[in-house]
């Protein structure tokens, strides 16, 4: 019951903020909501079928570029290019996801992280520069007020990442809730329970990894859009770090969770940035310091995400009794 | 030919510095099965002290022994405060733990030294050894400090009784405890391993590329590469990996793929390790009990 | 005599009259004049971080002697990591919540490049941009917008100009960084050999700044058979080049950028004598050569220095630049007087006729004007002896 609640309170939060909120905070939250979907695919992929990714920055730059080389180059609108990119991130995902069957946990962190490393320079590619703009990036058109409402550039853009992010967000409620959900949950705990008992493992994963770098397209895609700017500075390993840094600040294999992690990554940086001025002139070097002391004591006090200290906060108060 | 003799010499020596980081990763990954993503950064703060005690005039020897010293106490320390109350968190939670830790090494040493690139000397002064060509005396001294390393390492843990307990403890804790083994205090003395062998790492890379907070992380890149290569739970497979890495780059970068694309390299050995033979060439291969 | 009422009347309008001012002067109050920057404190740019550090501390002293017209500069200058988003996001903040006046040398390329439209689309002066790509000065298509430093090709222009006159049949290659920065300076020295000279181009290798050295690179490159090098890299990769190429043997006439001749954290790296002999065109003082010792300019930023900074700052380029920067800065919003509009301070940003920076090099001078966007083009060649920098030819302009 608390949980419908918390999901309609933000639902309405979110649905009223067009309406009072200036336009760099709708911008922040628009990045709030791209942020979610991106780490909505990873938990998926990493929460809940344990498949260890260190590398969603670069899903997140083919959804990114395809959704602006469509627009760019191919004048293609916006609400059509987006879906072609994270389609193509999905057979991106599927076809990745083939060789990582065959690596287990730590490994496959250890190729994605060097797939999120030498991503920036394979976008900077000299053979795909007619197409990518090479290291210049491209510049992106901002969507105008949609449907002819009359609203500024920022409400359109931050509509567009509400009505995604609700979207997926049910359809990710759906999926792990279902047989899908279940087959990926038994895959990470059982594997071998899980392939004696029917449950085409290889095919499960696959599947999961691609539907996972759909979710980042998806995020990517919107991102080229929100920003209206893509080069391959915009794609490095920072970003897939910090997609990491979301989802287990959030909370692993939790749906909710990830709100909590996209308001850390987008917001606490900041803020690390702000509390350096209490350290002086030099102390401009600390953010770094500080944002990441933040990550140990977080995990620290909530190992398992702020939705798991949120779920035994309840239990402890007996809010919620299943 | 003569080029290709000095890519392959600057691959070598390159090499070294990937096979002494892949070491002090295999130090860590033995004894606890994660691998440090903090271990590139941990090395260049190591590096930053050693640099910092040279400039105020401490003689390189003295410096080097104090700053392997040095960084043996902190990994201990790191250990023991930062992430042994992750031991029973999901792996992801450490993972996160090391990131972490790489923000703030990363950050503390452009905050007390500054992000401007600063000179590393080395004891290997001087003219080229034996009157080579290809490589120059750090190049060639750098080469003998990882093999004299991997050589330490190895006596110590086949001829040293601590050796034996740190081996002990890392392959199966549980019997270790009952012949009264002290497995926490095994981990701690791992990190301290891995700590100062990626001190000396640090100082065998700083005089080849330099020293600034960014110097380690291309290099841990490779030495992840080189420790997918050898098999990341051995110590010698880490070290051929990693020069087998440094050459690899270099020849592909040059003649095959194009510079342009060169780290992609190491992504490519990564996968097709992975694909090919999992375990790495001289991995122990893990069986999975039903 | 005025009544009691037309007194207030008068008074209102007036008031009135100073907000209506006050309106079309975002960021300016009667005591304050609000800058903003966006700058890279983390990430693999950071080592750039000295040039905001260094306007700050220069800001805080003009402060503490008076400020500029009575008003008192009020810096802020964010950390954007060299990540394009975060630019967009920091400078957004900036414009629309702190209300800052105009943004002042936010840095790098793509960071610029992707907060452009929005600063010409809304009338946000986006002032000498730490950038030296050659997009930014471009009046006609982005009137609020301004560079600062000469840019990339008209420097590599130079050096093939120069190649040509002194080795017309050389035999060249180049080393660059593998984005923006590399590239122009590619572009540059092809324009610079005109069309019928770009055959001189025999090779040409890029580097990743991820990557840990350029050894293997500068290695190519020597097989190729070339006797001129163009080393088109930032300082740490610069040196690796100088010193690599000198190990190899490779008697090849060398160039290197004004991003990388600082003698301090490029050629002392490398090695003196390894650099001996380097090419270079440059526009600044190098805190490091001995030469300024007694020179006025030099004198004046190191009495800076040692009062407002650390020691280590001394002879970094980055805090010469940021130096020089922040006089300009200085220098135009003297100039602006009271009017502190958008419009007026862009006017005045376009409008420098001649001025001379104390780490300048002696007669090069800064000079906009609504058609030049290129606050600084002119350059002068110069050697590097084993210990400093010497000067020759004449000073050229781009």
């Amino acid at each position: 019951m608390a949980v419908r609640l918390a999901w309609g309170l933000a639902l309405a939060f979110a649905i009223s903020s067009p309406f009072w909120m200036s336009g760099y905070h709708l911008y922040q939250f628009s990045q709030v909501l791209i942020y979610a979907i991106a780490l909505l695919g990873l938990n998926l992929l990493t929460g809940y079928n344990g498949q260890l990714s260190l590398g969603h920055g670069a899903f997140f730059a083919i959804g990114g570029y395809g959704a602006a080389i469509l627009i760019v180059k191919f004048g293609l609108p916006f609400w059509l290019a987006i879906p072609i990119a994270s389609a193509v991130c999905f057979v991106a995902g599927f076809l990745f996801g083939f060789p990582a069957l065959r690596f287990g946990g730590l490994y496959l962190a250890l190729a994605t992280f060097a797939l999120a490393v030498a991503a920036p320079q394979l976008l900077a590619f000299k053979g795909i520069d007619f197409l990518t703009g090479g290291s210049q990036g491209l510049q992106v058109p901002k969507p105008g007020a949609l449907l002819g409402l009359p609203m500024t550039t920022d409400q359109s853009v931050f509509w567009l990442c509400l009505i995604a992010a609700v979207a997926l967000f049910v359809i990710a409620g759906n999926l792990v809730r279902g047989r899908f959900g279940r087959a990926l949950v038994a895959i990470r705990d059982h594997p071998i329970a899980a392939e004696s008992m029917g449950v085409n493992a290889a095919l499960y994963k696959t599947i999961c990894f691609g539907v996972s770098a759909l979710y980042a397209g998806v995020a990517g895609g919107l991102d080229a859009v929100a920003v209206g700017f893509v080069s391959p500075e915009s794609f490095g390993l920072a970003l897939s770090l910090a997609f990491l840094v979301g989802i287990v600040v959030g909370g692993l294999a939790s749906i909710g969770g990830v709100l909590f992690g996209a308001l850390f990554i987008e917001f606490v940086p900041n803020y690390a940035d702000q509390l350096t001025v209490y350290f002086g002139e030099n102390a401009k070097a600390l953010p770094g310091a500080v944002y990441g002391l933040l990550m140990i004591l977080m995990m620290a006090a909530a190992p398992m995400g702020i939705a798991g200290l949120l779920r035994s906060l309840a239990r402890a108060s007996g809010l919620r009794s299943q | 030919m003569v080029e290709l003799f000095h890519q392959l010499a600057s691959g070598l020596a390159l090499g070294g510095v990937y096979a002494i980081t892949a070491l002090a990763l295999v130090m860590i990954f033995q004894a606890t099965q994660l691998v440090n993503f903090a271990q590139g950064e941990m090395a260049m703060f190591s590096t930053y002290i050693a640099w910092w005690l040279m400039q105020n005039g401490w003689d390189y020897w003295q410096a080097f022994g104090v700053t392997v010293v040095f960084s043996f106490v902190g990994g201990v320390v790191i250990e023991r405060v930062v992430v042994r109350p992750f031991a029973q968190a999901p792996v992801l939670a450490s993972v996160i733990v090391f990131i972490g830790l790489s923000f703030i090494f990363n950050a503390l040493a452009g905050f007390f030294f500054g992000y401007s690139v600063q000179s590393f000397d080395t004891p290997f002064d001087g003219r080229p050894w034996f009157g080579n060509k290809f490589m120059s005396a750090h190049e060639s001294g750098s080469v003998v400090v990882s093999l004299v390393v991997l050589a330490l390492v190895f006596a110590f843990f086949r001829f040293t009784p601590l050796g034996l307990a740190m081996r002990a403890a890392a392959q199966n804790p549980a019997s270790a405890r009952l012949v009264g083994v002290r497995v926490g205090w095994m981990l701690a003395l791992g990190w301290g391993l891995a700590a100062a062998i990626g001190a000396v790492a640090g100082m065998m890379a700083a005089p080849i590329v330099y020293l600034d907070p960014n110097m380690m992380g291309g290099i841990l890149l490779y030495a992840f590469a080189g420790a997918v290569l050898g098999g990341i739970d051995n110590p010698w497979g880490a070290v051929f990996g990693g020069f087998t890495v440094g050459i690899a780059e270099n020849l592909l970068g040059a003649y095959v793929v194009g510079e342009e694309v060169k780290l992609s390299v190491a992504l490519i050995i990564i996968i097709g390790v992975l694909v090919a033979k999992p375990s790495g060439l001289f991995g122990r291969r893990i069986v999975a009990r039903v | 005599m005025m009544n009691r009422r037309q007194f207030l009347t008068s008074a209102a309008a007036l008031a009135a009259a100073t907000q209506a001012r006050a309106d079309d002067m975002p960021g300016i109050t009667a005591k304050e004049i609000k800058i903003g920057q966006t700058m890279p404190y983390s990430g693999p740019a950071s080592a750039y971080g000295v040039i905001g550090k260094t306007e700050a501390a220069y800001f805080k002293m003009i402060n503490a002697q008076g400020g500029v017209n009575g008003r008192m500069v009020n810096f802020i200058s964010l950390d954007d990591g060299y990540s394009p988003p975060k630019t967009v996001e920091q400078t957004r903040r900036l414009v629309e919540e702190e209300k800052v006046a105009f943004l002042f040398n936010p840095l790098g390329t793509p960071p610029n490049l992707a907060i452009r439209d929005y600063c010409n689309k809304n009338g946000v002066p986006q002032l000498y941009v730490a950038t030296g790509a050659a997009t930014f000065s471009d009046p006609a298509h982005f009137k609020w917008t301004l560079g600062l430093q000469p840019n990339y090709q008209t420097e590599s222009g130079i050096f093939g100009k120069h190649i040509l006159a002194t080795k017309p049949k050389a035999k060249i290659a180049v080393l660059y960084q593998n984005d923006g920065f590399g590239k122009d300076y590619l572009i540059g020295l092809k324009a610079g050999l005109g069309a019928d000279h770009a055959g001189m181009i025999v090779k040409a290798a890029s580097y990743e700044t991820s990557e840990p050295t350029v050894d293997s690179q500068v290695t190519e490159l020597q097989g190729s058979g070339a006797d001129v090098f163009l080393i088109a890299a930032t300082p740490k990769f610069a040196a690796q080049a100088i010193r690599k190429s000198f190990d190899l043997g490779w008697d090849a006439t060398r160039y290197v950028t004004d991003v990388s001749l600082s003698i301090a954290t490029v050629l002392k790296p490398a090695g003196l004598a390894k650099a001996k002999g380097l090419i270079t065109a440059n526009y600044g003082k190098d805190a490091s050569d001995p030469r300024w010792k007694d020179d006025a300019g030099f004198k004046q930023y190191k009495d800076f220095v040692e009062k407002h900074m650390s020691a280590r700052d001394l002879v970094d380029s980055n805090a010469i630049y940021g130096f020089n920067a922040a006089i300009l800065m200085v220098h135009v919003l003297k100039q602006c007087g009271n009017d502190l509009s958008r419009a007026n301070i862009l006017k005045q940003a376009t409008n420098i006729d001649g001025l001379e920076l104390p780490m300048l090099l002696p007669g090069i001078k800064i000079n906009t004007s609504p058609t030049n966007y290129s606050p600084i083009r002119q350059m002068q060649l110069q050697s590097f002896n084993g210990s400093s920098w010497e000067l020759f030819g004449d000073i050229l302009q781009g």
